[in-house]
């Protein structure tokens, strides 16, 4: 935003500077291919493993390679219900992408609201939301996580919304760190001189400036939430059982693990390794990239 | 500097109250208790009395406040399903957390600095850029999933380790602690690698890019300057400098550590705190799950007070009475 309405010339360099780094490359495209997958898991996957009607109980815990009853491969085996384990992620990857994107949506807009807030207008108003955001930030994420999860209930709603409590703080402390260095800026004094109202000077002059470290927490913060929600998941207190996301794809295969069967956990955890890791390599590159304390 | 504890510890009180509030609030609004402690067959009159022998009759202000004059007197409340002081239960099962917890920041501190210092000074070298790499990965691997593979490879393929509970423990000063036996120490080894590994990611990051700070600075050239050997000048020099950053992390983290103890605990089935936690927001046993978090609040205000000091101390330039604290 900020780089494309300054002139092509800004986004063009930080795109070269992206691209100067192989590992950074490599990341990205990493993440195209989960995104792909995730996208279009209906069009790609062999079989719906929504569709009770295409499971047998007799096809359960087939390992990796098995012929399937259709003339197909298992390729990844099959869970305990007979699922197509290959299936089961590209539909998993979509649901833990998703719940992830929507709770970093949503946190990165109250972060930023808040945030912005606090940084313009200052006095007992910013030292409440900031006293908020340390004791929060001073606990767990997974325990603040777990409560709100109990007491809320389960179900993806709810998921989202402990995922928002746990990641709103993170962006309004970045947003106003950002915000208060940039509000002594002759710019913005050139604004107020203008008369301008404050919600004018606050989203078209402000908060352009302050994005992009805005940019790069959302994107670790994105890889934070997929590893939470999987970790919930996981210990029973996520998503509903019956759109398995990734975290409860390997929760359900933990039980047969001791008997050897690996892979109802393995490669979901795989899948769930490779989106975390190529959204961190990119995140890693981005705040190199847009750090202005490393440009010439 | 007494001024600035006593006042931490009045604020630390108000956040304590307001927690509790919330909690309680919360807490008592999950689902009802009695749904799952009582068997469906029983009568109304039973399931009346059973109500009113958890105090679940009253009005929800009535129930925090005998709660409140409760926990004025070290009281937290009866387990509803235990029947017995939920401090104790988490008491009881705290020495098996920290356990498992310090020996988790243990192995970070051993493995995480070096590996850190190594990689900031010679960042550009094969071993500075793959340690990085290996960090990345280290943030990334989800804890549970990296214990499932733990557990896969070394209790199942291998048969080397055990796969959970805490093994033979002996009592030191009264606790009960594992890693005095080697029977102890082999199921402690896996789950405390499995809670160390994002903290030695962790460690890494901050060394190396503290390193990589301080060998810039001027102090380090005079004492090249002066003719020190090099193990002198990255021992002392760098390191000293160095080392306040990495204390406050290692302090705060701590807390971290206790409370992702919960998913650790779960996978390889350590009997501590976090496990009890989990347990009970699954029977909805409400006074354990308040204790428990009023345990957990109390252990990181305490810690994080305790940094603050400490950093004082390692750091005369620091004033706490100017810090807003």
């Amino acid at each position: 935003m900020a780089a494309a309405s300054a002139g092509d010339t800004p986004f063009r360099r930080i795109v070269a500077d992206f691209v100067a780094n192989p590992v950074a490359i490599f990341g990205l495209a990493l993440l195209g291919i989960v995104l792909f997958l995730a996208l279009f898991a209906p069009l790609i996957s062999p079989q719906n493993p929504y569709d009770l009607a295409q499971l047998d109980v007799m096809d359960s815990r087939l390992p990796p390679g098995s012929p399937s009853p259709n003339g197909g491969t298992f390729w990844l085996g099959t869970d305990d219900q007979g699922r197509d384990m290959l299936s089961a992620i590209f539909y998993g990857l979509r649901i833990s992408l998703g719940v992830g994107i929507a709770s970093t949506v949503l946190a990165l807009a109250i972060g930023l609201a808040m945030g912005l807030t606090a940084a313009y207008v200052g006095g007992r108003v910013e030292n409440l939301i900031m006293r908020i955001v340390d004791i929060q930030l001073s606990f767990p994420a997974i325990l603040i996580a777990l409560i709100l999860i109990a007491v809320l209930g389960q179900g993806t709603g709810k998921v989202i919304a402990a995922l928002v409590t746990v990641q709103w703080a993170y962006y309004a402390r970045t947003v106003r760190s950002a915000a208060l260095v940039e509000k002594r800026k002759e710019y913005i004094e050139a604004a107020h001189c203008l008369a301008l109202s404050p919600s004018r000077i606050v989203f078209r002059h402000l908060l352009p400036n302050c994005l992009p470290p805005m940019i790069v927490v959302a994107t670790v913060q994105v890889a934070a939430a997929i590893a939470l929600e999987a970790t919930l998941s996981f210990l029973g207190l996520g998503l509903p059982i019956t759109e398995p996301s990734l975290g409860l794809l390997i929760a359900n295969g933990y039980q047969y693990l001791l008997s050897g069967k690996y892979w109802i956990s393995f490669f979901p955890g795989i899948a769930l390794l490779c989106t975390i890791v190529s959204i961190n390599l990119v995140a890693d590159q981005l705040r190199d990239v847009l750090n202005p304390r490393l440009q010439k | 500097m007494l001024v600035f504890i006593i006042r931490r510890s009045l604020q630390s009180i108000v956040v304590l109250l307001v927690m509790s509030v919330l909690v309680f609030v919360g807490v008592y609004a999950i689902g009802n208790p009695i749904d799952i402690l009582i068997s469906p067959q029983a009568d109304q009159i039973d399931r009346e009395r059973a109500i009113a022998a958890l105090g679940l009759d009253k009005p929800l202000w009535a129930q925090y406040w005998s709660f409140l004059r409760g926990v004025a007197q070290g009281d937290l409340g009866r387990s509803f399903v235990h029947s017995t002081s939920a401090l104790k239960l988490i008491l009881e099962r705290m020495p098996a957390t920290m356990e498992l917890a310090l020996t988790a920041m243990l192995i970070a501190i051993v493995i995480g600095i070096p590996l850190g210092l190594w990689a900031g000074l010679r960042p550009n070298g094969v071993a500075g850029r793959s340690i990085m790499a290996g960090s990345i990965l280290g943030f990334s691997l989800p804890t549970f999933w990296v214990g499932l593979m733990l557990i896969m490879v070394f209790s199942v393929m291998l048969g080397w380790l055990p796969s959970n509970g805490r093994g033979e423990t002996t009592l030191l000063l009264g606790i009960p602690v594992s890693f005095l036996t080697v029977d102890g120490l082999k199921h402690l080894v896996m789950p405390a690698t499995n809670l160390a590994l994002f903290n030695v990611a962790l460690l890494i990051r901050l060394t190396r890019a503290g390193a990589h700070e301080a060998l810039l600075q001027d102090y380090v050239k005079f004492a090249r300057a002066k003719g020190l050997p090099n193990r002198r000048v990255i021992g002392v020099h760098v390191l000293r400098n160095i080392l306040i950053p990495i204390v406050t992390v290692i302090g705060l983290q701590f807390g971290f550590l206790i409370g992702f103890a919960i998913v650790t605990e779960s996978v390889f089935a350590w009997p501590g705190m976090g496990k009890l936690l989990i347990d009970s927001i699954g029977v909805l046993d409400r006074p354990v799950i308040v204790a428990y978090l009023l345990v957990i609040v109390t252990i990181v205000i305490v810690i994080n007070l305790l940094v603050d000091v400490l950093y004082s101390a390692l750091d005369p330039r620091i004033r706490l009475t100017e810090a807003k604290g």
